[in-house]
């Protein structure tokens, strides 16, 4: 009995990993009258998986059985792999008995799609509830919201979990029809633009009422495959921010493709995984959320790609030296955030300690800032005025010597022979 | 120079701020009186608790500075860094010499010590909070052992009293010899008595319920199912979970 328990959880979280969302921040659930949990606030990665990932949810399909052939998914019908579905029993109790021990944030639950969208997410949406009614549970509940399943199913989805997510798995529609037959991408787009309604009512009713019931309070997010089909970077974050401004993503995940088919659609097996493209999607992506970038200063049709092995950020700011430099001691927040080297928190600080000094490269060393980047886009004051006026690539080429880029070793330009 | 010793608490170091005004005490050295080493060059003064002092000198704290800040030092406190209530004081003297809250006068070498220490003791509540395991015992008890490098248990106990309010748990610094304890009401500091047969608290097993093996086996596989070998990364993986905190995770155990 145990070992087959193991044996479908080995299955069936590993046809899961593949989705890297495992965020569970944002919700605004409490824990009311000494129950189980509480998902209020900033979500806890408890492991890390060996390739460094955060592990903050029980992440599992109820079952890897699917009706489907998309071409990008080792769960696809074609595939000949070993089946396995939960009960949904099993799944509450693992849920409960993982969070009671620290191990978890709470569950993040998908499926292939068995008989129908409507019978599959009728399931998914009866573990969530009886979790919250049964088990009076608070932790964090983030369930996939299954392309084609009905309103109905949806809402009640909502009133359970903290995030739903619709994937729509490639950038565009034609990648979408040429792996994903059986899919389209309007089934994909309904859902979330019910969600996106419904959400945002909810909101407006709490804004009333206090007492009304909470739906989806930590959004909905998506994920996009990067690398399996050829898309560029532009039509990529183009997408993500027509997600975010169109329909109020929280979040939206780029997944480096890792090659699990033959199919001559898609990448061979062995071919690496786009990992370093991955992470510069994942910085610009932040620098559009949290910097106050627009996409077409990151992306544009003369830069269609982001460097590989500058960060974004560094690589605008190389398009754009008439802008610098920058005084630290006067320039506003918005501009210092835009300065290669410096987060958004040491900007604040930055703004918030010069009223009452005049900052020099001694403290803003001290606040841990990357200076050998900065220095490059900044005066303070100081005697030895280090801004010159050097060509971008002098800069980027000054920047690299230093060694602040992790990738460095990847890009050398020298050709090793053996 | 004077050496003032006191008994190591918080609130016992409140008191000591009151009294180098009090005494108009000009350099000073704090320290605990449990690693106090008499020096013959230094005047020696003993702090003993006084409740009204320490509270003089909160209020007027409270008075100067925000929430956060005042957090901050309690944080940076519990560091127990060596000399670090020599700094506190420093920072304490700026906010009662200035006019103005100095607690984002980063540029000044107490402000930004005192902010940086309380940031990594924050950074190992946050810690404790993701890595402490709990294992079930027979009698209903959520146990966890933990060596924490900071003081911290006091910081992360509302965290797990809010979020297991319906379990009984206790969580336990080897480090430090004492825990915090929840009875499904309040939680309280205890000192544990072990006995012989768990090795200190440290091997359970021979008191765990029936199901916890299973469940700590089933976390393993869980963890290395989610692996995606294609992706290795060590760096970062040891980067984010340090190895120091291994030998309490079940899923870093090989079964
Ligand atoms: S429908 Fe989902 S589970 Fe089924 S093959 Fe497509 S991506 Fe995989």
């Amino acid at each position: 009995m145990s070992e087959r328990l193991t044996e479908k959880l080995s299955i069936l979280a590993d046809a899961a990993k593949y989705d890297v969302s495992c965020s569970s921040s944002g919700s605004s659930r409490r824990n009311e009258d000494k129950g189980l949990g509480n998902a209020k606030g900033e979500g806890i990665c408890h492991a890390y998986t060996e390739d460094g990932r955060c592990v903050s949810l029980l992440k599992i399909l109820l079952t890897n059985h699917c009706i489907f052939d998309c071409a990008y998914c080792v769960s696809r019908k074609s595939n000949d792999i070993q089946r396995a579905a939960f009960t949904v029993q099993e799944v509450v109790d693992l849920t409960i008995n993982f969070y009671r021990r620290n191990y978890i944030e709470g569950l993040f639950l998908s499926s292939g799609i068995f008989k129908n969208a409507d019978y599959t997410m009728e399931r998914l949406v009866r573990i969530a509830k009886k979790l919250r009614q049964e088990h009076n549970f608070n932790g964090y509940i983030h369930l996939k919201a299954i392309p084609g399943a009905s309103e109905e199913l949806l809402k009640e989805a909502g009133l359970y979990a903290d995030r739903l997510s619709v994937n729509v798995e490639m950038p565009t529609e034609q990648s979408l029809k040429l792996l994903a037959p059986d899919k389209n991408r309007k089934d994909m787009i309904a859902p979330m633009k019910y969600l996106k309604g419904a959400i945002e009512e909810n909101r407006e009713e709490k804004k009333l009422f206090k007492k009304a019931p909470l739906f989806a309070p930590a959004g909905q997010s998506t994920q996009m495959v990067i690398g399996a089909t050829p898309e560029s970077d532009l039509q990529i974050l183009w997408m993500a921010n027509q997600f975010y401004e169109k329909m109020k993503l929280k979040r939206v995940y780029y997944s480096g493709y890792v090659p699990i088919s033959n199919d001559n659609r898609l990448p061979a097996i062995g071919t690496p995984v786009p990992m370093i493209r991955e992470n510069r999607l994942y910085q610009a992506d932040w620098l559009l959320r949290f910097y106050g970038f627009k996409v077409e200063e990151i992306v544009n049709l003369e830069n269609p790609l982001l460097d590989t092995d500058i960060d974004p950020k560094l690589s605008w700011a190389l398009r754009n030296l008439h802008l610098f430099p920058l005084d630290i001691n006067k320039a506003d927040l918005s501009l210092i955030m835009r300065i290669p080297g410096i987060g958004v928190n040491s900007a604040k600080k930055i703004v918030a300690a010069r009223k009452f000094n005049k900052l020099s490269w001694d403290n803003l060393k001290k606040f841990g800032i990357a200076v050998n980047r900065a220095r490059n886009f900044v005066t303070c004051q100081s005697d030895h005025f280090s801004f010159k006026d050097w060509m971008p690539s002098q800069i980027k080429e000054r920047i690299l010597q230093s060694g602040a880029s992790k990738y460095k070793p990847n890009f050398s330009p020298q050709l090793k022979l053996f | 120079m004077t050496a003032i010793t006191y008994d190591g608490t918080f609130e016992g170091w409140l008191t000591v701020v009151f009294e180098v005004y009090e005494y108009k005490f000009g350099d000073v050295e704090i320290c605990k009186k449990d690693r106090f080493q008499a020096n013959v060059f230094n005047k020696h003064h003993e702090s003993y608790f006084d409740q009204q002092k320490t509270t003089r000198v909160w209020k007027g704290l409270t008075q100067k500075i925000s929430a956060p800040a005042l957090s901050g030092l309690y944080q940076a406190f519990l560091s127990e860094e060596k000399g670090i209530e020599n700094v506190l004081l420093r920072y304490v003297q700026h906010v009662f010499g200035s006019k103005q809250s100095i607690e984002r006068d980063y540029s000044n070498a107490a402000v930004l010590t005192v902010v940086q220490t309380a940031k990594k003791v924050y950074r190992e509540k946050h810690r404790m909070e993701a890595f402490v395991r709990f294992q079930l015992t027979a009698d209903n008890l959520y146990y966890a052992i933990c060596q924490p490098d900071f003081n911290v248990l006091p910081l992360i106990q509302k965290h797990f009293k809010d979020r297991y309010a319906d379990q009984r748990w206790l969580i336990y610094d080897s480090s430090r010899n004492y825990g915090i304890y929840y009875n499904l009401s309040v939680v309280e500091n205890v000192i544990v008595s072990f006995n012989e047969q768990t090795s200190k608290g440290k091997n359970i097993e021979v008191i765990t319920d029936e199901k916890e093996e299973l469940y700590q086996r089933l976390w393993q596989q869980y963890f290395s199912s989610v692996n995606i070998a294609a992706r290795r990364n060590t760096k970062l993986h040891i980067q984010h979970m340090p190895k120091r905190y291994w030998k309490f995770l079940p899923e870093k155990q090989s079964f």
